[in-house]
Parts: structure tokens; C-alpha cells; sequence
């Protein structure tokens, strides 16, 4: 039969479950693979004894023939994810020995479904980049090359340790979260799928948090299949997080494959980029007639708030991360600086020494505009701008039913090609941080590869809590697509 | 809104971020840079907008006013404390802050 590391999420769940494969074996071909592949940094934390112990407990569950959804899958979990006993960094010198004493709700969901943790993956510094070069253990390598070059590329952020690990097969998925494209911007450029669910439908409770109105945690897979099994899991209401939302959860594979036809797609023209290269056009074009050819209507819109939502969510997330951020002061957690003559400045240098420079700067943007005297001029002018945002989409959704879009304005580049401007490293996540801003669902799914060899994604967005329609929509994209490239294994 | 070094310390002090004296200036200008570019939110006419802080349309739901049981609950000082880089008989310690 196939190598166990190559078969999908879903089915390596049917081969766990009939037996063909045993969650043991399955755990150690991860364990090996991953220790193979050391050269791209995709792991903070390996935790291959508790993979093993899972995989042993799976393995007695399923010869009783009780396994959950996901008995003895093993999954990568972003380490922005508390989980009990396991040290869990936020990509942050500030959480050094953090071992929290409780899971967080979504892991816990995946190991009640009988998942098997391989290890804590690497991410941006709290979340914060779009290339994984914030976080203190250093920048994730892309398993991705461009054709004939050795450069180092960036997995995308903030989620880069999932998607790279997702890309070169180091595990059967992977946690994330997105807050303005974590999700989606890492698994556009890797060629892996990313699903940003709808804000409440998968709880924050146990997750560090960025920004509290936008953060949103959601898988990243090799295929829409995948992505669905694992959002089932995840998915759910929790009491813990007060904007959890109590609505039943669907079983988002049985929509798979059903037809599209009649549905109306939006193409808002906002999304067309000057410089933006042309592969990227023609991908989006492609998408357009692949929806077409799958009998949806096509509908052009206009969303002129587009150009603003960037700006806006440098105010909102930095606002939102100067106070979530306030708890790391050396005294509940984590660093504590050594020299220090007061209380105050034991607080100024344990911070000082915990944050990176990135997390620094957001941090004192947030202070600056919730400050006396500008809170008025940037934070309550971008919540405005922010509800324009959302009345726009809401227009837009009376018309269409999905809207369809590429994922980032560029493919992968190289590891500290972009590190002058943060305005530069901000602007790819132009096309995806208006669903944070709007609470609504959205996903990259891979389309193409550009003439560097590179993968590209397309996005489709959906209306609040519509992940099924959204997920019938990535389905035909994908079975259009036909993507089946694959990274070279260099690093093995 | 460009903003100064002497700007920057007073919010760093707010933030509680010991930025050495040599940072300020860089820190200056990249702030700068930055709110200059979010200064385009200026073109958009607001005017009768409601602000708005999240999507979620519902209000929160209110809960028994009881002990929680489980990670939230409460009776768990080894737990609270298990984390902290100083402690003493379940107490947080910290330099003295009352003279």
C-alpha cells in the first residue's frame, strides 16, 4: 500500500479504522519524518512520547472498534495553542517554561475525537507577521523552492509552522489561527488548504490571544476533504469563551461534491491590484470560469472599503494586543527579567527582554492610539471605518452567495527579502484581513503554480456561519484545479 | 500625525517596555511611518457610523452566579501559582512596591 505519510487526513482515518494501519506505526512514521526534516524549524516542541502513549491508546480503542473521528490521525498543534503540561511559547522568549495546567478547548475537541499530538509548531512571535521571521526560534524554511534556486523561502505567517509542515507532509494536519490571514496567507503560499471559520464558531478558550475581535482558530490540510473532517472537530459552542456562538455543527464532508449550480459568485474589483503579477490575474480569471463551468452565476460587485481595511486593522489588532498583552509582566508566567531595582522596572525589563521587536512595536502603536487624546482620531474613527467594512459585505451578501478572490497579491519570497518596511510586510494580508474585520468565513485553496514554480491560492469567502456552502464552493475549485504539485525534499 | 522621541518614551512607559535611549528615534520613525500610511482612514466620511467592536451580533450570555467547576473554577492555588518565576505559600512575590 501507499507510505503511510502519503495517504490524506481522511483517508488515513479509514485505513486507522480499518485496520490496515495501526495509530502506533502511524505516530513513529511521523516522529521519523519530522526528525528528517530538522533543516526547516517547523517544530518548537516535539512530543513524541505523548504521540506514542495517544497513538498506544487510540490503537486499544479502535481494536474495540470505539475510535472517534480522528482516531490516531496525528496532527501538528500551532503553539499558540495551551495544551496541559506541554510548553506552549506563543513563538515568544516572554513564555519561556510555560506549561500551562489546562488544554485548550479546540485540542481538547481534537483529542476527545482521538487525535494524536506530534508537536508544537513554530509561528510569528504572538501571531504577529505574515513570514514566520518574528518568532524568537527563528523563521521557518519553506519546503517550497523556487525552480533552479536555493533561496530560503518564507512558509507565509502566522501560521508558517503549520503550513509547512502541513506542505511537506510532516504531519496529517495542522491547528492555526488567523487574526488577519494567518490562516489563509501561509496555506496560499505553500499549496496546502486553510480554512478561517466563521468568528465564534470554533472557541478562543486556551488560546493566547492576539486580538480578541479577530482571532479565529481553523485547520490547515493537504486537501478541502481534510479540512472539513478536522473543522467538525474543532468546531463548537463553549461556555469558556463568551463569544462562542451555541449552533449545531454540520458534518462539513457530507457537503462535499454536492452541486453548486445557481449559486451566485461575487468577483469584487477592489481585488484587482495594480502590480500584481499577471499568473495571479489569470489564476483568479481561471477561478472564475471554473465556478462558471460548475453552473454558478457570476456576479460582479464593488466593495470600495477594501483599501481601507488594512489600515484599520493596524489600528484595531495592535489596540486589541497592547491589552492582551499586558498580562506578560514576569509575575504570573514566563520570563522574568534578572536585573531590576523596583517593581516598575522589573516589568519595563522583563518586557523589554520577552518581546520581540515586532511585538514591541504593535504594542506601543496600540498604547499610542487608546492614549488620552487620540483615542477619538485612530481607535474610534478605524471602529467606524470597521462597521463600513461590514455593511459593505452585508450589501454584497444580498446579491451573491460566495465571493471569490486570490488569496495573497504575491507567491512566496525569500526569508528577510522584506524585512525594510513593516508597511510592506503588512500589505499581504490586503486580501484577507477583511474577513477578520467582518467576522466572516473564508479559505485559501490551492489553484496553480506561478512561472517560478510556486504555489498560489484562490479565496473564497462566505457569509456568517455558511461554512457549508463555502466548503462546497473549495471543493469545486479544488476538483478544477486538479493541484497535485508537490515541494522537492531537499532537507531530506 | 508624526510623533516625536519624546512621545515614544512617554508611551513605552505606558506600555511598560524599557526602550534604551538610542531606540527612541528609529522607534519614532517607524511609528510615524506607519500611522502616516493608516492616515488615509481620514478620506472616509463616518459621520453618524456606529462604532463597532465585534461581529458578533448577540449579548453576552449570562451564567449561574456559581463556583465554576474545572480550569475556570476555583480551590486551585497550585495550579494559579504553578507558572510564576517567584512564589512563596501560594502568593505571587515581587519586589516590595510599599515602602
Amino acid at each position: 500500500m501507499t507510505d503511510i505519510i502519503d495517504l490524506s487526513l481522511a483517508d488515513l482515518r479509514d485505513a486507522l479504522k480499518d485496520k490496515k494501519i495501526s495509530a502506533a506505526e502511524t505516530a513513529d512514521a511521523y516522529l521519523a519524518r519530522i526528525d528528517a526534516a530538522k533543516e526547516l524549524n517547523v517544530v518548537i516542541t516535539l512530543t513524541a512520547d505523548k504521540a506514542r502513549a495517544m497513538a498506544k491508546a487510540s490503537d486499544e480503542k479502535l481494536s474495540r472498534g470505539e475510535g472517534g473521528a480522528l482516531e490516531g490521525v496525528p496532527l501538528g498543534i500551532k503553539d499558540l495553542y495551551c495544551t496541559e503540561g506541554v510548553l506552549t511559547t506563543a513563538g515568544s522568549h516572554i513564555l519561556d517554561g510555560f506549561k500551562p495546567r489546562y488544554e485548550s478547548t479546540v485540542t481538547s475537541n481534537l483529542w476527545r475525537d482521538g487525535a494524536v499530538m506530534l508537536g508544537k509548531l513554530n509561528m510569528d512571535e504572538f501571531a504577529m507577521g505574515s513570514s514566520n521571521e518574528t518568532s524568537y526560534y527563528g523563521p521557518v524554511v519553506s519546503p517550497w523552492r523556487r525552480e533552479g534556486d536555493e533561496t530560503p523561502l518564507t512558509p507565509g505567517g502566522s501560521s508558517g509552522g503549520s503550513a509547512a509542515s502541513v506542505a511537506a507532509r510532516l504531519c496529517a494536519g495542522a491547528t492555526a489561527t488567523d487574526t488577519g490571514g494567518s490562516i489563509r496567507q501561509p496555506a496560499s503560499l505553500t499549496g496546502t488548504v486553510g480554512v478561517k471559520p466563521t468568528y465564534g464558531r470554533c472557541s478562543r478558550w486556551g488560546i493566547a490571544a492576539f486580538a480578541s475581535s479577530l482571532d479565529q482558530a481553523g485547520p490547515i490540510t493537504r486537501d478541502v476533504r481534510d479540512a472539513a473532517i478536522m473543522m467538525r472537530s474543532m468546531a463548537g459552542y463553549d461556555a469558556k469563551d463568551s463569544t462562542s456562538i451555541d449552533r449545531p455543527v454540520p458534518d462539513y464532508e457530507a457537503v462535499l461534491g454536492q452541486s453548486v449550480k445557481g449559486l451566485k459568485i461575487g468577483v469584487p474589483k477592489e481585488y484587482r491590484l495594480d502590480g500584481m503579477p499577471d499568473k495571479i490575474e489569470k489564476l483568479w480569471a481561471e477561478g472564475v470560469a471554473w465556478m462558471k463551468d460548475a453552473g454558478c452565476e457570476i456576479v460582479d460587485i464593488s466593495l470600495p472599503m477594501t483599501k481601507y481595511a488594512l489600515p484599520v486593522y493596524y489600528i484595531v489588532a495592535p489596540a486589541e494586543a497592547s491589552s492582551n498583552l499586558a498580562r506578560y509582566d514576569g509575575v504570573k508566567f514566563g520570563h522574568r527579567a534578572k536585573d531590576y531595582d523596583d517593581i516598575l522596572s522589573m516589568y519595563e525589563t522583563t518586557r523589554a527582554e520577552g518581546f520581540g521587536d515586532e511585538v514591541k512595536r504593535r504594542v506601543l502603536i496600540g498604547t499610542y492610539v487608546l492614549s488620552a487624546g487620540y483615542y477619538d482620531a485612530y481607535y474610534l474613527r478605524a471602529q467606524k471605518v470597521r462597521k463600513k467594512i461590514f455593511d459593505e459585505f452585508t450589501e454584497a451578501y444580498k446579491k451573491v452567495d460566495l465571493i471569490l478572490t486570490p488569496s495573497t497579491p504575491s507567491a512566496a519570497f525569500g526569508l528577510g527579502e522584506k524585512d525594510g518596511d513593516p508597511v510592506q510586510m503588512y500589505l499581504n494580508d490586503i486580501f484577507t484581513v477583511t474577513a477578520n474585520l467582518a467576522g466572516l468565513p473564508g479559505a485559501s485553496v490551492p489553484a496553480g503554480l506561478d512561472a517560478q514554480g510556486l504555489p498560489l491560492g484562490l479565496q473564497l469567502l462566505a457569509r456568517p456561519f455558511d461554512e457549508e456552502t463555502l466548503f462546497k464552493g473549495m471543493h469545486v475549485l479544488e476538483q478544477a484545479a486538479g493541484f497535485d504539485a508537490r515541494p522537492d525534499e531537499w532537507w531530506e | 500625525m508624526a510623533v516625536d522621541k519624546e512621545t515614544v518614551r512617554k508611551v513605552a512607559r505606558l506600555a511598560r517596555i524599557a526602550e534604551p535611549e538610542d531606540r527612541l528615534e528609529p522607534l519614532a520613525e517607524e511609528i510615524s511611518g506607519i500611522l502616516g500610511w493608516i492616515e488615509q482612514l481620514n478620506e472616509v466620511d463616518v459621520e453618524g457610523v456606529e462604532a463597532m467592536a465585534s461581529t458578533v451580533d448577540v449579548s453576552l450570555a449570562m451564567r449561574a452566579d456559581a463556583l465554576q467547576k474545572g480550569p475556570t473554577g476555583g480551590s486551585q492555588p497550585d495550579n494559579v501559582v504553578a507558572n510564576a518565576p517567584k512564589t512563596q505559600d501560594h502568593f505571587f512575590v515581587v519586589p516590595k512596591v510599599v515602602e
